[in-house]
Formats: C-alpha cells, structure tokens, sequence
C-alpha cells in the first residue's frame, strides 16, 4: 500500500505519457495527466507555504537561537498571504462591477503589490546582484593557468569577456574589416568560438545529458529506482 | 605587495567590483554596438511578420534576472507593437505576469496609447507545471487559459477567437531566466512540431548551451545584456526615429548598461592575471606546491 | 572599540548625514508622483493611480501651483526608501554577516513564499480546479466572466491534491502524499524520456551530420570545410570523453583528451557569458540606488526641470 501503490501510479503515469507521444489518438490522455500535473504543482505551492509556517512556528516554539528571524518571516509571510488572497484595495473587474472579488489580485496601487514592488522585487534582485561580487571573488582565487586544459579555459574567457563588449572591437579595430585577418579580430574570433567550439562541446553535453535522462526517467518507471521513495515506511 | 595580494581580503575585491559597475553608471558611459549574425536573425524573424499577424510571448523571467532580460523585453514589446502585430503574453514563472504588466504599462501604455486590451494585446498570465503546461497548450490552450490573467473569460477576449492552440502562433518570442524556459520551449513546443518559429532572449548563464540549436530549432538568439544591446540598435534604427530624443533611453537601457560590462569585464580579466601573477611568484618562491 | 565597529558607526553616521542633505536640498530624492484617474462603472467608482514623472509633477505645478491632477505618493515614496534600504541592507553581508542581512532575508523568504502560495492561489486553483468542479460558486464569487461546464474528472487532482497537503500532517497521514508525489514524477519521467530523446538526443545528432568539405560555387571553401570538421569533430570527441565503458588509454584516450579541450573551450565561454549576466544584475541594483533612490542620474529623463 505504502510502496507498491506508488510504484505502480509512477509506471502507469510514465507509461500513458510516453504512449501519448506516439500514438496520436491517445494525445488526450497525456494532456489530461499533463492538466492534472499542473493543478497539482499549483496545490505545490500550498504545501511549499504550509511547510514553511510549520518549521517556523516550531522553531518559535522551541525558542531555537534566532527565533526572533522566524517571527520576522512568518510576520511578512502572513501579512503578504493575507494582502494577497483577500485582494484588500483592489478594485472590481470594470466588466463585472458588481462583483467584489472579481478584480485583478496584482493590480497596481494595492498592498499586495506594494509588498511586490518594494520588498520582493529588490529583496530578490539584490540576493542575485550579489553574485557579480562573488563571481569577481571566485575569478581572483580559483582560475590558475596550471596546465593545458585551464589555458584553453582562461584563454576563451578572456577572449569572451573582450569580444562581448566594445573593449574587443576597439582592441583589434586596426586589423581592416575586408582583410584576409579579419576573422581574428576579437568579436569575430568570439562568434567563431560560440559557433563552432562552444556548439560542439554543448551539443556533446546535452546529448550526453539527454541519454542520461532518458535511462534514469526509465529505471523510474519500471521501478528499477526506487530512492524517491525514501527508505522508510511512512 | 607580493604578501599584500597573496594574503588579499575579498573585500577588496567586493570595493573593486562595487566601482567598475558603479562609476560608468554615474558618469553615464556608453559605446557604440555592432549588431551580430544573432541579433539580426532575431530581428528579421519578425520583420518577416506581417501586421495582425500572432506573436506568443512567452516571459519566463522574474525580478531577479530584469537587471539582463528588462531591456529585450521592453525592445520586443515595442518591435511588436510597432508592427502592428497581436500579443499574446504568457509566462511560466510565477512572478512573469507582473513582468509583463510592467512593460506594458512602460511600453502599450505611454506610446501605443491606441492599441486596446484583449483586441491588440492580451496578458493570459501564469500557469504552474513549467514544461507540462507547454505539452498541454500546444494542443489545447483551452485546456488550461479559461480566463486571461485579470480573471475574464477567454471567450469574451475578441483575439483569442478562433485561437485553439498555440501551433497557430505565427511566431514565439520566448525571454528566459532559466528553468522553465527556451530549452523547454525548444524540446516541447518545436521539436514536436517543427513549424513553430521560436526566437528567444536568454541570460548569459543559458546562452552557450542554447547553441546547439541554432538554427534549426532556433533561429535567432539574444544572448545576455549585449544580445539586448544590439537588438536595440536594430530596432532603434528600423524604428526610432519617431520617439523624441529625451524619450529614448528607455530604448536603451541594454546599451546603457554596456558601460559598466566593459569595465566589470576588465576588471575580472586583471584579477585573474594578477592571481596567475601571484600564483607563479609563490611557485618560484617554493611557497606554493 | 573594535575595528567593525567604527566602521558600521562611521557608515551610519556619513550616510546618514548625506541622506539628510541629499533629502532636504535642492529638488530633494526619491519622491513618487502619481496621477488620480477617478473611474464610474454603474454604480460602483473607485480611483486609480497612475504614475506620473517628477518632470510632468514640475511642469503641472509651474503652470497652476495648487494644482491636484498630479500629487506625490506617500506609499510609493515610502516603498522608494524600504526598497533602498532592503537593497543596501543585503548588500551589507558583503562586509560580514549582521542582523540587518538578517532581517533583509527572513523578509524575502516570508514574502516570496506567501507571494507563491497567493499566486498558485488566484491563477491555478481558482480557475484551474475550483471553475471545474464548482463553476456555479466560482462564477458567483471571483470569476463572474468563467463560461465553464463541471468537469467532475477534476476531483482526481483534487483527491491527490489533498494527498499531497496531508505531507504536513504526523507520520500516520503524512505518507499519503507519496501517491501524488508519484503521479508527479511518473509525468514527469514520461514527459522528459520522450522529449529529451526526441529533441536533445536525436535532433541534435541530425544537426551534427554535416558535410565535411564545403565546395562553394565550384571552389574548396577551406574554412567552412575546417569549421565543419571542428563542430563534427568536437562532438565526436566530447562524447567520447563521456564515455566511461572503456578505459581512456591509446586512441580513445587521446580522442577523449582532445574532448576535454573542447569541454574546456566551451566552460570559458559559459564562464564569460556568467560574468556578463552577473554584472547586468548589478547595474540594475545600482541604477536604482543612483536614479530611483537618490536621483543622481536621470537616464531616462524622468526629472526634466525638476
């Protein structure tokens, strides 16, 4: 019941799913799992949010050190969650006006857009603009011409860095376009790379990672792995 | 020094890169593009296009990639609208339809004043389950967009009239910060069904292992902050000679943002020259094995 | 007193006193504008807000200094100012870790996650789930223009959707969510299998089948024929560098040697292509500090004859 119910819903899901694909009367049993997948990753979204209350409200009630953060978070989660499924200050639909509910849930001017605008959207950004500094960081201490494989690597970058920006033209602009040479000015030897070597090593790369889905998606199917079943019982 | 930088606080590297990007910014540096063989196919894929003709964009960014995908965004938007062809917004991340309210507001809404919602434009919003929703919508679009994403039935759209799946997209316009994104676009949407026309604007992180694709299953790439750069240049030059000059630079913000890439970019190039400096002094010295 | 110390101290105090000037000389910063748009639908009215420029607020005021069509936003000037502060108090983690990065994180892991849940919400279960089972209820209450019939096939998302939530339950409940979890990774298997050999396996080795010698009218077209033998050849040769069946000694490892310089190759154009898109996250951050925030710049022209 635990484990064989499982087994046999991954099977027959996988399976209708492949079938569809090649049996074009039977498109319509795909979609209906495909539909179903997509109302469940929506419900997703509820188990994601509940799971974070749970964890949270433990460490409060624990008195874990930095309980004090889990209140701050789960403050800003209710207060956005309460904004948004309520629609406080948004307006109706200008079609249906007597319909309360019936208005845009991220409509412009509202709390719940407001919490997007001036905490989500700068919060987020910011974590990611932290990269560049990171990235400069990680160039400083990790990238060492040691040997052939890390100067083709330092070598390509260089030239990438260059050649995707105006440093790369302004750099090799003395080489005549309509010369025998121009294909070593800088942006054109970086389109030549991502044309030609960057293809060949991508496309060895995904076609490896395709056969390697391909394998693990079957051994899932047939029950042959079982490891997202967890070695318990429950 | 040789111990100095050895010995180097990455702090000091944070202050250096917080000066190459802040400083061009400040002082509003900019440098001239030179469209590429990419930026070009992407923009005669929709030259190609006739007025009334239908465009899917498909908008998979958020918030933290804007910084690289605002710009295109905003470009397509305006190539589009001033093609007088119809938009159909979509978006397989959560956060993509405010991506989407925003640029139509910065774009529709203040220069193409006289295009009406659900008849030249339409915002269907988002849909959860990343490449199934694709698998879904390629065949029935009503299977999933009963109502745009303001809540109106679809049926009360006048240009989703007669729209059964997204097969009968003269083009997609896909913008993607990643999973799910133009790779999913590529293998669920054109690969099963090699007359869709997809053309797409990526992050520089996607970019190299979209290549491969190119130009069978995709005919025109933007790649990064310079991928926007120049297909602005295209469409400014085809089309932005009635924008007044004050108005511009919001057409531009992909090569306004060049300035601080040219420096930024200089600057990892000496950090890594100076550490491989470093690196082989120490080995001279025998500090380093 | 410690060396972090004066430094947080100095950076409040010098901030804070050029935030102080910045925000009280001159045209002043971070100001938001906003046009009231009263609109009457029936009987029901309501006032929209539409943006306006700091420039359209200086000329509106010039030609009628009591004039109301254009008015400063407390909200939106209010949320200029967490958002900068959210920006900066990030940033600080740069320098070291401290409670304010605290705070900034605890914030954005609380709001992104309810925004989700708000989200998956009003876009997928309302009309997705709720407008096929119970159109009639959804029709009534948010969603007055949903034409749909009850699709009563609508109730096996729905079963396995409360399968999935019963994962937050205790044990003795909590392992029913397997099931939908299941039926999740079965699509999902089905859905890649299919379409990753399809379009990343087969495809791609239709688009490496090429000719090797390019003749281009009548004439050896030398380096299209050596670009097609690297795209050919590097392939070949990475995938052979995958390809752990054999040990890589004598021509396979030399094969697999020349696939690791193409690999190679292709990481340092995925490293400058990295680069690039970090920087770009960066300047926008920055852009909103320098325009948005303290109106030092004005790319776009927002603040003409502020």
């Amino acid at each position: 019941m635990k484990r064989l119910i499982p087994l046999w819903i991954t099977a027959v899901a996988g399976i209708v799913l492949i079938i569809s694909y090649f049996i074009p009367p039977l498109q319509s049993w795909g979609e209906d799992a495909a539909i179903w997948f997509d109302v469940l990753a929506g419900i997703a979204f509820i188990l994601g949010g509940g799971n974070i209350l749970k964890i949270h409200l433990k460490k409060i009630s624990d008195r874990v050190p930095g309980w004090g953060f889990s209140v701050i978070l789960l403050t800003a989660f209710l207060l956005t969650l309460f904004v948004g499924l309520s629609k406080i200050g948004v307006h109706p639909n200008p079609l249906y006006p007597t319909y309360a509910w019936s208005g845009y849930y991220r409509q412009n001017g509202t709390p719940f857009w407001w919490l997007y605008e001036y905490a989500f959207k700068p919060l987020t950004a910011s974590m990611f603009a932290m990269l560049a500094f990171y990235i400069a960081s990680a160039a400083f201490r990790a990238f060492r011409a040691k040997n052939i494989e890390a100067v083709l690597l330092l070598g390509t970058a260089f030239i990438i860095l260059l050649g995707r920006t105006f440093a790369g033209v302004w750099l090799t602009s003395w080489i005549p376009d309509d010369s025998g040479f121009a294909g070593l000015k800088i942006e054109n030897l970086t389109v030549y790379i991502m044309q030609v070597f960057n293809t060949a090593g991508s496309r060895a790369i995904i076609i490896g990672i395709a056969l390697g889905i391909a394998s693990t998606s079957l051994k899932v199917i047939m029950g042959v792995d079982r490891s997202w079943l967890g070695s318990g019982e429950a | 020094m040789y111990e100095f930088l050895k010995n180097l606080d990455r702090r000091w590297i944070f202050m250096l890169m917080l000066l190459a990007v802040a400083i061009p910014i400040l002082f509003e540096l900019t440098f001239p593009e030179k469209p590429t063989g990419l930026a070009q196919a992407v923009f005669d894929e929709i030259e190609a296009l006739d007025p009334g003709d239908k465009v899917l964009m498909a908008w998979d960014f958020d918030p933290a990639s804007e910084g690289e995908l605002g710009p295109m965004a905003t470009a397509f938007t305006y190539h589009c609208a001033t093609k007088g062809l119809k938009l159909y917004y979509m978006s397989l991340w959560p956060v993509g339809p405010q991506m989407v309210d925003d640029n139509i507001a910065n774009v529709i809404k203040t220069d193409f004043p006289d295009l009406v919602y659900g008849v030249d434009y339409v915002n269907l919003g988002y849909k959860s389950g990343n490449e199934a929703v694709i698998k879904v919508i390629i065949t029935d679009i009503r299977g999933l967009y009963t109502t745009d994403a303001k809540g109106t039935s679809i049926r009360d759209i006048p240009m989703m009239q007669g729209i059964e799946n997204i097969q009968q997209m003269d083009l997609i316009i896909n913008i993607s910060a990643g999973y799910a994104g133009t790779t999913e676009w590529v293998l669920f949407a054109v690969t099963p069904y090699p007359d869709i026309r997809l053309v797409a604007g990526v992050t520089g992180v996607q970019a190299p292992l979209l290549y491969p694709y190119i130009p069978e299953q995709l005919p025109g790439l933007l790649g990064a902050i310079k991928g926007a750069a120049e297909y602005e240049k295209l469409v400014m030059d085809a089309y932005g000679g009635d924008i007044p000059p004050e108005r511009k630079n919001k057409y531009l913000k992909g090569k306004l943002r060049m300035g601080p890439q040219l420096i930024a970019h200089v600057l990892i190039i000496v950090l890594i020259i100076v550490a491989n400096l470093v690196y082989f002094t120490g080995k001279r010295r025998g500090e380093v094995s | 007193m410690q060396g972090r110390t004066i430094v947080w101290t100095l950076l409040f105090v010098l901030g804070g006193l050029f935030l102080v000037l910045r925000a009280t000389t001159g045209a002043g910063m971070a100001k938001v504008y906003v046009k009231p748009v009263p609109t009457v639908v029936g009987d029901v009215s309501w006032t929209d807000h539409e943006l306006a420029t700091p420039g359209e607020y200086a000329v509106a005021t010039a030609a009628d200094p009591n004039q109301t069509d254009i008015v400063l936003s407390f909200w939106r000037t209010f949320g200029v100012w967490v958002a900068a502060l959210f920006t900066l108090a990030i940033f600080s983690f740069l320098y070291s870790d401290n409670t304010l990065y605290k705070i900034a994180e605890s914030i954005v892991i609380g709001v992104s996650a309810a925004y989700w849940m708000v989200v998956g919400f009003w876009d997928v279960i309302v009309p997705n789930l709720m407008g096929k089972l119970v159109p009639n209820m959804v029709k009534a209450w948010a969603m007055p223009g949903l034409k749909e019939d009850a699709e009563y096939l609508y109730l096996i998302p729905l079963v396995l959707g409360v399968m999935l939530l019963c994962r937050l339950g205790p044990k003795s409940v909590s392992w029913w969510s397997r099931w939908p979890l299941a039926f999740f990774i079965g699509v999902f298997c089905g859905l890649r299998l299919t379409h990753y050999l399809h379009g990343n396996f087969l495809n791609q080795i239709r688009n490496a089948i090429v000719s090797l010698v390019i003749v281009d009218n009548g004439s050896f077209d030398f380096w299209d024929s050596l670009r097609s033998v690297i795209l050919v050849g590097g392939v070949l040769c990475g995938i052979v560098y995958f390809f752990f069946s054999f040990e890589h000694k004598g021509i396979v490892g030399r094969t697999a040697k020349v696939g690791i310089w193409v690999l190679m190759i292709t990481f340092g154009a995925g490293f400058g292509y990295t680069v690039m898109g970090r920087i770009a996250l960066l300047a926008i951050r920055l852009e909103f500090i320098f325009d948005d925030w303290l109106w030092l710049i004005d790319p776009t022209n927002q603040r003409i004859g502020v």
